[in-house]
């Protein structure tokens, strides 16, 4: 992995992050600093809260309590736009698609080119560029999102988050619903984000796709910091005893079953 | 396979090329349940031939040159109607809008003798002033769309009672310019016929300009042909209709005045982002809302809209009656532009359908309703073969959808 991560610019910083759902406090004094050309994955068991600081981010609901910084600067995001303005994309778990809508359509829903006289050619080239690039395998980008596979529908959601130039883009389990094959293409694609100087979140289960792309590791657990991890000095064991809690866990048991 | 243009260019896609391409195209599509306009087209041609067979005077001229200034009135609520279905919601209120709309002006113009223009801009206002209280209630309180206009039905029908006085009933002056236009303004020949030749000369500019942009771009296109034979088309359709209404009084300019309406918000609903938020919003709110789209705001333009076409169409309605009476607006006008909307196509789940629908759907309900007035039927048995249609038009959109569904084009 690269060391170019320490030097660069910190895209985004959050400091004292807290949101409470009535008597749930479902994050409590969340702290992460991501920096432009890193990939963070934000991993954590169901419930740690990892959905919740996605959505914080995105603008779907703002926080009780703390501060976010872009590029030093204090936001406050109140709502998807203000996300997306700020250069903050998000590719969501449910992806957000509308199935009555097409390709071209649904990757230009909110920020159409020309809105009184829709730049329909341009439109359709970019639409085939971005597919392109990301190796999609889409027939034809003039067919409702209904008649498309899951792994099809990801690579819509990915390709979107794209066309706004962002400085950040945060994968929600960009990779449940997909084949092998796919998610290579994936994992790829989160690369050349990188490379590009984008910073990325990634949020995933699965410890095989964020060994293989994520610089740095951050774990939740109940809402709460549960350590920050760079991926090439942790070992995946050190990782689940800190989503899990214990190093005597449900994973660790299964392991040593097996190993006997 | 590189001479291909860049959108043809997976093996998977099933490529059909010229004329020939076109047809089989088609019946694929009809097949896998993307049936378009087509069931209401089949409907209407089974109508006339019913209504034909049972009285000669139904397809004459002179009929359906009247049946087309009859619908104009509501085909304008009834898009109205499309648009607020498009977003998922209902307008229960676009009648009794009308009514209070016809109202407020033959008070104004008659009674209080101010200038006509003044007066029909009040009505159009009063109408968009009423769409946006509609959208703050549904977006700051959120009061369903159903309940909320169901009290503007009763509420702004009271107040059209209440506008109108106790004479009940205020006729406008024979020779004023509204009721000119509608009951005496027809199209002259000569000028029908140009029309119709313009339209098809900007469909062949627009599709020929389009064909070329997109092959510009590298991407596949329409090709001459099909472009000249489909202007060609047009031009014999619209300008033999011309011809035959052109027989007795011709084509009224209300009528023109509904059709310029639907053309312009059927541009607004496919060529601007506002129309695509419509449906985005429509198909999925959370995801219309995620991709940044003010859908507070797209709900409140759809209901400023509905409400302003319901007062045009009030306004339609006074000049083609020469009156503002008690029961303008009332009775089945509401239930005629829903159900206006749903034989045209428009789904009630939101998300699908198009401007067309409106005038489609009004022409069945019209056609039914002339032909069974042609037949010395009461309004009885009018509202029965109505309820039936509708029916029918919902049955036929749901056995479609499912057929789509299966077929993945949804």
């Amino acid at each position: 992995m690269s060391n170019k991560t320490v030097t660069s610019e910190v895209v985004l910083s959050l400091k004292n992050v807290s949101k409470n759902f009535g008597a749930v406090a479902a994050l409590t004094d969340v702290e992460l600093d991501i920096r432009a050309g890193e990939v963070v994955a934000l991993v954590g068991d169901n419930g740690a809260g990892k959905s919740t600081l996605v959505k914080i981010l995105a603008g779907v609901h703002p926080q009780d309590v703390g501060v976010v910084k872009i590029a030093g600067q204090e936001v406050h995001l109140a709502s998807p736009s203000d996300s997306i303005k700020y250069g903050i994309a998000t590719v969501f778990q449910d992806l957000a698609l509308c199935d009555n809508l097409d390709v071209v359509q649904n990757l230009f829903l909110g920020r159409q080119l020309r809105r009184h006289r829709l730049d329909e050619v341009t439109m359709e080239t970019t639409a085939w560029d971005l597919i392109r690039q990301l190796r999609a395998k889409i027939p034809s980008v003039r067919i409702p999102i209904a008649s498309l596979s899951g792994g099809q529908r990801q690579s819509v959601a990915i390709a979107r988050s794209l066309l706004g130039n962002p400085k950040l883009i945060m994968l929600d389990e960009p990779t449940a619903a997909l084949g092998v094959a796919q998610t290579a293409e994936v994992l790829n694609l989160i690369e050349r984000l990188r490379d590009r100087g984008l910073a990325v979140i990634l949020i995933s289960h699965n410890m095989d796709d964020i060994f293989a792309v994520a610089d740095r590791i951050a774990v939740l657990r109940l809402g709460r910091n549960n350590g920050i991890f760079s991926a090439n000095q942790t070992s995946r064991k050190e990782v689940i005893e800190a989503i899990t809690g214990s190093v005597d866990n449900a994973v660790t048991q299964r392991a040593e079953a097996q190993s006997k | 396979m590189t001479t291909q243009p860049t959108d043809l260019q997976d093996e998977r896609l099933i490529i059909n090329k010229g004329l020939g391409g076109a047809i089989k195209k088609t019946r694929n599509r009809i097949k896998s349940g993307d049936l378009g306009n087509l069931p209401v087209i089949i409907g209407l041609l089974i109508i006339s031939t019913i209504f034909q067979i049972l009285n000669r005077f139904f397809l004459s001229s002179a009929n359906l040159s009247n049946l087309l200034m009859e619908c104009s009135a509501v085909g304008v609520l009834a898009l109205g109607i499309v648009l607020v279905l498009l977003v998922g919601e209902i307008d229960l209120s676009v009648g009794s809008m009308s009514g209070l709309s016809a109202a407020i002006f033959a008070v104004q113009f008659v009674r209080n003798g101010l200038p006509l223009v003044f007066c029909i801009l009040l009505s159009i206002a009063a109408g968009a002033f009423i769409g946006w209280i509609y959208g703050q209630i549904y977006n700051r309180i959120g009061v369903p769309a159903f309940v909320i206009t169901l009290a503007g039905l009763l509420g702004f029908l009271g107040l059209q009672l209440f506008v109108l006085g106790a004479t009940g009933t205020i006729n406008l002056p024979f020779e004023s310019p509204l009721v000119q236009f509608g009951q005496q303004a027809y199209l002259g020949h000569t000028f029908s016929y140009i029309l119709a030749i313009s339209i098809a000369l900007v469909r062949f500019g627009l599709g020929y300009y389009g064909a070329t942009t997109r092959r510009k771009a590298g991407l596949s296109a329409p090709s001459l042909t099909s472009i000249a034979l489909q202007s060609l088309f047009i031009a014999i359709a619209l300008g033999s209709m011309a011809w035959y209404l052109n027989k007795s009084r011709g084509i009224g300019w209300m009528f023109v005045f509904f059709i310029t309406l639907v053309v312009i918000m059927d541009y607004a609903l496919r060529r601007t982002s506002w129309g695509n938020s419509v449906f985005a919003v429509g198909g999925n709110r959370e995801a219309a809302r995620r991709a940044g789209i003010n859908v507070k705001g797209i709900y409140t333009s759809v209901f400023i809209l509905c409400s302003t076409l319901g007062a045009i169409g009030g306004l339609l309605a006074a000049g083609r009656l020469a009156a503002a009476a008690q029961s303008s607006g009332t009775g089945d006008v509401n239930l005629n532009a829903i159900a206006a909307a749903v034989i045209g196509g428009t789904s009630l789940f939101g998300g699908r359908g198009s401007a067309y629908a409106a005038p489609l759907g009004m022409v069945v309900i019209a056609a039914i309703s002339s032909g069974l007035t042609l037949m010395n039927l009461n309004s009885s048995i009018r509202y029965m073969v109505t309820g039936a249609i509708v029916l029918l038009a919902v049955s036929v959109d749901a056995v479609a959808r499912r057929s789509r569904t299966s077929h993945g084009r949804a």
